[in-house]
């Protein structure tokens, strides 16, 4: 049987546990809050971007002239996967989760005999895919002392990416986040960047507007732009889920702790009253010796 | 002037805002242009340069944006603005702020294109700060 000196031991670390998981709790719920914010904040623009492209996408699809952002380069050959993590863990299976996704869609495309190559946005992600596929990495980058992702830091991620286009590193962009659905469910999910996924023409019955300058101009204008946007998007997204999966990962930790403490709680005090119970007998039994 | 158009100003970080105004000045690509109410239906580029609300419901209003674009409908204007902020409220480090990306920028640009709107970007940017 443990001595009494080491389960209370025991209970003090898992007390000290548990206020840390309390903590990381409610740091997660309130940065949550925030994050979710910022992703309802953003969704107009997101919108809007999206309409008017696919407004002008529609007509201008099997144009020759049309952007290279929207044809692609022709080929499918060459795949880049945008793989987006947390920078932190403490948030259950949120980044294995991304980080299974992507495996699947690596194996999937090497299988059909394409190129891959990766880049890699948050610690976690990178760690985790380092052993396997680290000699896929083209580009890292992590948000590491970022307090609030920006878009800026979009920005720069989208800038990169388009770079590498420009250079013919890549025929076909994907995106790999984590869409947020609600505290408890987060859905890896993988979105095409490049080219523009154009959706079917729906009945046509739009406004018809004027454009200035002309539309292939416009669009080209506007795909870069998208390009950042969708990536804001995705990183929006990653960060309500993170906080989101943190939050009930925390909580069920918390609940852990508690429970572990109530068994210890249990066990220390039996033994304390076996202890005690054993000495009354041996002063008795000694009494009556006499 | 009775019909107000509906200005919307959308940042991808946030509704910046949303009024009725009596006329808007956006700079097109190809000029400023004054948006009233009844505007024929139109889709156009941002240079950098000034937003300005009169009439708007919260009084006037002078905005700076660094690109984007505009779509008008008839009855509303909505700009997107990658980055737009009210002029009040931009104050000498937000200008340096982003007179130094602009400038990065122009030194990191591949194409004319690129290179062409950093530059209008940062002469606009400087004018921003003579003034102040």
């Amino acid at each position: 049987m443990a001595s009494l000196k080491s389960l209370r031991n025991r209970i003090a670390s898992v007390k000290a546990t548990r206020k840390i998981t309390k903590a990381q709790q409610m740091v997660a719920a309130s940065k949550f809050r925030r994050a979710q914010d910022a992703t309802v904040a953003a969704r107009p623009f997101a919108e809007k971007m999206g309409a008017v492209i696919q407004n002008l996408a529609g007509g201008l699809k099997d144009n020759p002239g049309a952007p290279r952002l929207l044809r692609g380069t022709g080929r499918d050959e060459a795949h880049l996967l945008i793989v987006c993590t947390a920078d932190r863990g403490l948030c259950g299976a949120f980044n294995t989760n991304i980080v299974r996704l992507a495996r699947q869609k690596i194996e999937e495309l090497q299988s059909a005999g394409k190129k891959v190559s990766i880049f890699c946005v948050g610690r976690k992600g990178r760690e985790q895919l380092k052993r396997q596929h680290g000699h896929l990495f083209v580009e890292t980058f992590e948000f590491t002392g970022v307090r609030r992702i920006g878009f800026a830091n979009a920005q720069a991620i989208g800038k990169r990416v388009l770079e590498m286009f420009d250079e013919g590193k890549f025929d076909v962009a994907t995106i790999i986040y984590s869409k947020f659905r609600s505290v408890i469910s987060q859905n890896p999910t993988t979105r095409q960047l490049i080219p523009a996924p154009v959706e079917e023409q729906k009945a046509s019955g739009g406004t018809v507007y004027e454009y200035e300058p002309d539309e292939s101009e416009i669009l080209a204008d506007l795909l870069p732009r998208n390009v950042s946007v969708q990536i804001f998007h995705a990183l929006l997204e990653n960060v309500a889920g993170e906080f989101g999966a943190k939050m009930t990962a925390m909580d069920g930790a918390t609940r852990n702790a508690g429970e572990v403490i109530d068994k210890l709680t249990l066990l220390y005090n039996r033994t304390r009253q076996a202890q005690i119970t054993k000495e009354l007998i041996e002063i008795i039994s000694g009494a009556e010796a006499l | 002037m009775t019909d107000k158009i509906t200005f919307d100003l959308v940042t991808p970080e946030r509704l910046l805002l949303s009024e009725g105004a009596e006329m808007v000045t956006i700079p097109g690509r190809e000029g400023d242009m004054g948006v009233m109410s009844g505007h024929m239906p139109l889709i156009s580029t941002l240079r950098p340069g000034t937003i300005v609300v009169s009439g708007g419901d919260k009084g006037d209003g002078t905005y700076f944006v660094a690109g984007g674009f505009a779509e008008v409908t008839g009855a509303k204007l909505t700009v997107l603005a990658e980055d737009a902020v009210n002029l009040s409220e931009l104050d000498a480090a937000g200008v340096d702020a982003r007179l130094a990306i602009a400038e990065k920028d122009l030194s990191q640009a591949r194409n004319d294109g690129d290179r062409a709107r950093a530059q209008e970007l940062i002469d606009l940017l400087r004018n921003v700060r003579a003034q102040a």
